[in-house]
């Protein structure tokens, strides 16, 4: 499975995860685990994806969701999950 | 499974704090390049090098783009060219031909420093190697990306006075052939005691003939992250304090082990070492001398410096060791002084000066490092200060290193501007009293002995 870290961050506006998560759906992009939170009027959420089944290269991807973050108004980030799993797990 | 908290975490050490990934250094070895012909050898050279780098930049930006973590630069370490061109220089311009051919290939690669036009001559130096000092000044002012380092004493050996006392004089005549560029070209010129051989920072890094045919090495960086996670602490005691330091470089250094394991599979090159180094840039937030301040000295320089480096210096280590395979390098914590803000501002507030620089390089990587001096400094008090340096090393059994720039045409009062990675520098004073005689003896200085420890 290749896991992927999707982080979006910016203001609350309707309508953020609704697009992201129709972006994945179309891309065939699997989410395993979502949260979200808001903390000072910035939204802050944070998804699982696996994006094994998706026919897009990983750029791409990382691409498109950018450029859906700027039509919406916030910063989408894309990272392999073992930055994170190398930086807080032995 | 990772949980927001840590992703939040991570990223806002890289976007916040500056965390980065400092350098992907691929070494290569030229020593199956060798040929008496020169032509051959340059062609020789060239081949090897791009054939074995033309992927190393795209990689490297590739792995940057997915795990989100900034790489900063692409480096070349090569067998030091002293034992490469020996057979085929016959006069100190063969020998800037070949880093005229280093330069193009690395150019041509699209990486940001090529380092290994070193010659190691801890105990001696045979023509080749004094051919490929005297050809330093010629070479790194007909170049713009290659490195230079040469290796003159070192715990086994003692120091080779003859090459200190040379180096001086190179180390001036560098600074005169690279004048209009306020003498930058001794900013890529670094002279050692106890050189590693697999140091992936520059301007000092090459690839020792103890090394495989190629190899990954991974220089790390995050001063930024350290102070943030020391401002967290504040007022707390030591114990606190060091472990919170261990905590950050264990993290700091993971990110430098996945990028070194990814690339060695992606490049097909075996995984080398990772450098634990903190190392500074000139970007606000980016400073070793923040972190001092942070620990506690009003600015760098002041009296507890010492002390609080060495810890600092030590914690870096105990947290990275365990965090990484294999650990090489340079490893410690860098005070170059024109790369630093932090420690630009202790010298602009007069709180730091050459010797006590020179008393925080007994406890830390890596030396005097990036300091500008008055451009009218004597050849032999540069080679009274390199001397001085390699002793430290020596005695200590550690790596020491000088990158002094003495600024033609410019004085103590002045500032000189270099630029990206290297920053900019005020002019330090430096000790008007002679060495002459000291330095003018020649020979060198025996091996100290390995017992009877004080």
């Amino acid at each position: 499975m290749k896991k992927t870290i999707i982080t979006v961050v910016g203001k609350d506006t309707v309508g953020i995860i609704a697009k992201v998560c129709t972006y994945l759906a179309d891309s065939s992009i699997n989410i395993l685990d979502i949260s979200q939170t808001i903390v000072g009027g910035y939204f802050n959420m944070m998804m699982i994806v696996d994006m094994a089944g998706t026919s897009k290269d990983f750029n791409s991807v990382a691409d498109d969701l950018e450029e859906l973050g700027k039509s919406i108004g916030v910063v989408i980030k894309c990272q392999k999950e073992e930055i994170f799993d190398s930086m807080h797990r032995i | 499974m990772i949980n927001t908290k840590e992703v939040l975490e991570t990223n806002e050490m890289i976007e916040k704090e500056n965390l980065d990934v400092r350098t992907i250094t691929l070494g290569i070895s030229l020593l199956d390049c060798i040929s008496s012909d020169l032509e051959q050898l340059k062609k020789n050279i060239y081949n090897k090098i791009y054939e074995s780098a033309k992927d190393l930049v795209k990689t490297g930006d590739q792995i940057s783009r997915e795990f989100g973590i900034p790489i900063v630069n692409k480096r070349i370490s090569v067998t030091p060219i002293a034992l490469v061109g020996g057979a085929a220089c016959k006069t100190k311009e063969d020998f800037a031909q070949i880093a005229k051919t280093l330069d193009e290939v690395a150019k041509k690669v699209g990486v940001n420093f090529i380092g290994g036009y070193s010659a190691l001559v801890s105990k001696g130096m045979t023509s080749a190697d004094k051919l490929l000092i005297e050809s330093i000044p010629l070479a790194l002012s007909t170049t713009d990306v290659v490195c230079s380092s040469i290796n003159v004493g070192s715990t086994k050996t003692g120091i080779n006075m003859d090459a200190v006392r040379l180096m001086g004089s190179i180390v001036k005549a560098t600074a005169e052939a690279t004048k209009e560029s306020d003498s930058l070209g001794c900013a890529k010129l670094v002279i050692f005691c106890n050189a590693p051989d697999d140091n992936p920072f520059m301007a000092g890094a090459f690839h020792g003939v103890t090394e495989a045919d190629k190899i990954i090495n991974v220089g790390v960086s995050g001063p930024g992250v350290v102070k943030t996670a020391l401002e967290k602490v504040r007022g707390e005691n030591f114990e606190v304090l060091c472990e919170t330091i261990k905590k950050t470089a264990f993290k700091v250094t993971r990110v430098g082990q996945l990028v070194a394991k990814e690339a060695s599979a992606r490049l097909g090159v075996p995984f080398g070492i990772i450098d634990l180094s903190l190392a500074p840039t000139p970007a606000i937030g980016d400073s070793v001398a923040d972190i001092l301040h942070e620990i506690g000295v009003e600015h760098a320089g002041a009296p507890g410096t010492t002390a609080a480096l060495a810890l600092l210096n030590d914690q870096v280590k105990k947290g990275g060791v365990m965090a990484s395979s294999y650990v090489g390098g340079l490893s410690g914590a860098f005070i170059p002084v024109s790369e630093d803000q932090g420690m630009i501002n202790a010298v602009e507030a007069g709180c730091l000066t050459l010797e006590k620089l020179e008393a925080m390089t007994c406890v830390c990587s890596v030396g005097l490092d990036m300091i500008a001096v008055p451009g009218d400094t004597k050849d032999t008090t540069i080679a009274g200060i390199i001397a001085d340096e390699m002793a430290i090393g020596m005695i200590n059994q550690k790596t020491t290193a000088v990158r002094l720039i003495p600024v033609i045409g410019k004085t103590v009062g002045d500032t000189v501007e270099f630029g990206g990675l290297l920053g900019y520098a005020p002019i330090m004073p430096v000790n008007k009293f002679s060495c002459d005689e000291f330095v003018n003896r020649g020979g060198r200085i025996p091996a100290p002995v390995h017992s009877f420890k004080n």
